[in-house]
């Protein structure tokens, strides 16, 4: 019991689950948006030091998933350990510490565009560190020098391409050393040879840092390029989850079905058609 | 089943009488602007109160005010002066012209002063600042809603009313009064160049009666007016831009109500102030 007789809260998780190797677990995560029901009951668990990947079709609640993990929103009901902390109910004071494990990279970079490249890599640091100018100009021009947008770094960002956006914003994500990264559909949009570009940089990050990585993504690709585990959002719920190898051996038909409709062949899938 | 299956739909009971129906769907759209605007005003309290305690929280983002001072206040200068010196011409064009039909156009000093300190500066610096300010704000508030700016602020521990809304407030809260106060002196001198060198009033006279009927609590009315009016058109450009949805279009959209709420505010905020510091016009 804490001062007052109330108990304190630890915000920062407990320590059997700072050495669960699962180091996010969804349980019966729900969200409603009026009358439509998203997600209905998500069950997941996310792979510490793992690349684990969402897959599923528009409209699946992909992204809504993301916005309840990240607590941009508060779902319905459900729990979201981290670390064996429940941040559901947590208001935004008591979230602070649970977020700066986290680094999000959205689609689009949402790099601030009033801010030069590096002033957007410096911002979470000057917010949130009493490090010098001269330590935050290293530590920034270090990240940036990582992502090969060094030479960007006194451009806004709007006078970059859209693939030095991402890797800014990956920079970004990183520069507070996150222990969670969270890539919205990083491969949107982008044609396959930069896709791949982009993998590899999602590899190389878990591999470099050690981070867990968490991608919301439909390009099938990057599923078996990188993934070490795949789960996939059907209809508000997980219908399947599993390694990439094991999904191909899926007989799942909801899974046979996304995957063979994104050029993917399964056993499952080869066994209905020599039927 | 077959039974229901053969009834004609004459006989089939409708679920509700029809006129019951219509009356609910008049009471409905009778009803849905109050309820949308009490929703509104509901809304805009919630988020009031959150500016405030944001605001009384560290960190204390002294910069940001200063930078926004800068954005609202000393950007504002020209288009305020010159609004300013126009709103008192003209007000010294049509007293002089009146009040000459009944021999009292030596008056109009302290009419013009105690109308541009009390109301005209005020009020027109306010929908100046409205325009030109409070359009650019939410419209940049509602870009970086529609971008994920804001979520990724949110993702960064930067709670983001205290980032984008509270620096503001407190900007326009201390630039607004001194935009009024550039504008009453500049109106001033917009009225005494038309009144003395166009009109041919008296200009020892003018300033005379300007001197001797406009106190300094006048003013200070003005002033207080102003930075109600400054802390109500920023939070409610704010809050158009800050769940601003819709991409393009909705940006569009938020930066147009923003500029209609905020001068209609203006104007209402007016009129409750001055009854309230008059202690008049409320009818009680």
């Amino acid at each position: 019991m804490g001062l007052f007789g109330s108990e304190k809260k630890v915000l920062d998780g407990t320590k059997e689950g700072r050495e669960d190797p699962v180091q996010i677990r969804v349980r019966e995560l729900r969200k409603s948006y009026g009358e439509h029901e998203v997600l209905r009951g998500v069950d997941l668990d996310i792979w510490r030091g793992e690349i684990n990947i969402i897959i599923g079709g528009s409209g699946a609640g992909k992204s809504v998933f993301t916005r309840q993990l990240l607590r941009l929103e508060s779902p319905d009901s459900g729990q979201i350990l981290v670390d064996g902390l429940d941040i559901v109910p947590l208001n935004d004071w008591e979230l602070v510490p649970t977020r700066r494990k986290f680094g999000m990279v959205f689609q689009f970079g949402a790099l601030f565009d009033s801010m030069t490249v590096f002033d957007n890599c410096a911002f979470p640091l000057r917010e949130h560190t009493d490090m010098s100018r001269k330590e935050i100009h290293d530590r920034v021009m270090q990240r940036l020098s990582d992502f090969r947008v060094a030479d960007a770094a006194h451009k806004l960002p709007g006078q970059i391409s859209g693939g030095m956006q991402k890797r800014s914003a990956l920079a970004r994500a990183l520069v507070l050393e996150p222990e969670v990264l969270v890539y919205d559909e990083p491969t949107s949009g982008l044609d396959p040879i930069s896709s791949r570009r982009v993998d590899e940089l999602i590899r190389e990050t878990a591999d470099k840092f050690g981070v867990t990585s968490l991608i919301i993504t439909h390009d099938m690709a990057s599923v078996f390029e990188i993934g070490d585990r795949v789960s996939m959002l059907y209809q508000g719920r997980i219908e399947e989850s599993s390694t990439p190898d094991a999904i191909l051996r899926t007989e799942n038909e909801v899974v046979i079905d996304f995957l063979r409709a994104s050029g993917v062949s399964t056993a499952g899938s080869e066994e209905r058609a020599s039927q | 089943m077959a039974e229901a299956a053969e009834q004609t739909p004459e006989e089939q009971q409708p679920e509700q009488p029809g006129w019951g129906k219509a009356a609910l769907e008049a009471l409905a759209w009778l009803f849905a602007w109050p309820i949308a605007f009490v929703a509104e005003v509901g809304f805009m309290a919630r988020l009031v109160y959150e500016t405030f305690m944001w605001g009384i929280r560290p960190p204390y983002r002294f910069r940001l005010v200063i930078e926004h001072i800068e954005f609202l206040g000393v950007q504002s200068i020209f288009i305020v002066g010159l609004s300013g010196i126009f709103v008192g011409g003209v007000f010294s064009l049509q007293l002089v012209d009146g009040f000459r039909q009944f021999g009292a156009e030596n008056q109009v000093g302290a009419v013009i002063g105690l109308a541009l300190s009390r109301e005209l500066a005020p009020v027109f610096s306010a929908l100046m600042i409205t325009s030109r300010a409070g359009s650019a704000m939410a419209t940049e508030i509602a870009s970086m809603r529609v971008t994920n700016q804001i979520d990724a602020l949110t993702t960064m521990s930067v709670n983001p009313i205290q980032f984008l809304i509270v620096p503001r407030v407190i900007a326009a809260t201390i630039a607004t009064p001194i935009m009024a106060l550039l504008a009453f002196m500049v109106g001033l001198v917009g009225a005494y160049v038309v009144g003395v060198f166009l009109m041919g009033i008296d200009g020892g006279i003018f300033v005379e009666r300007v001197k001797w009927f406009v106190d300094t609590s006048d003013v200070g009315q003005g002033l207080v007016k102003s930075a109600v009016f400054g802390a109500a058109l920023t939070m409610v450009a704010c809050r158009q831009g800050f769940y601003a949805s819709g991409g393009a279009a909705g940006v569009g959209q938020a930066t147009n109500r923003a500029v209609v709420q905020a001068s209609v505010a203006v104007l209402v905020l007016d009129y409750v102030l001055t009854a309230v510091i008059l202690g008049q016009g409320v009818g009680v």
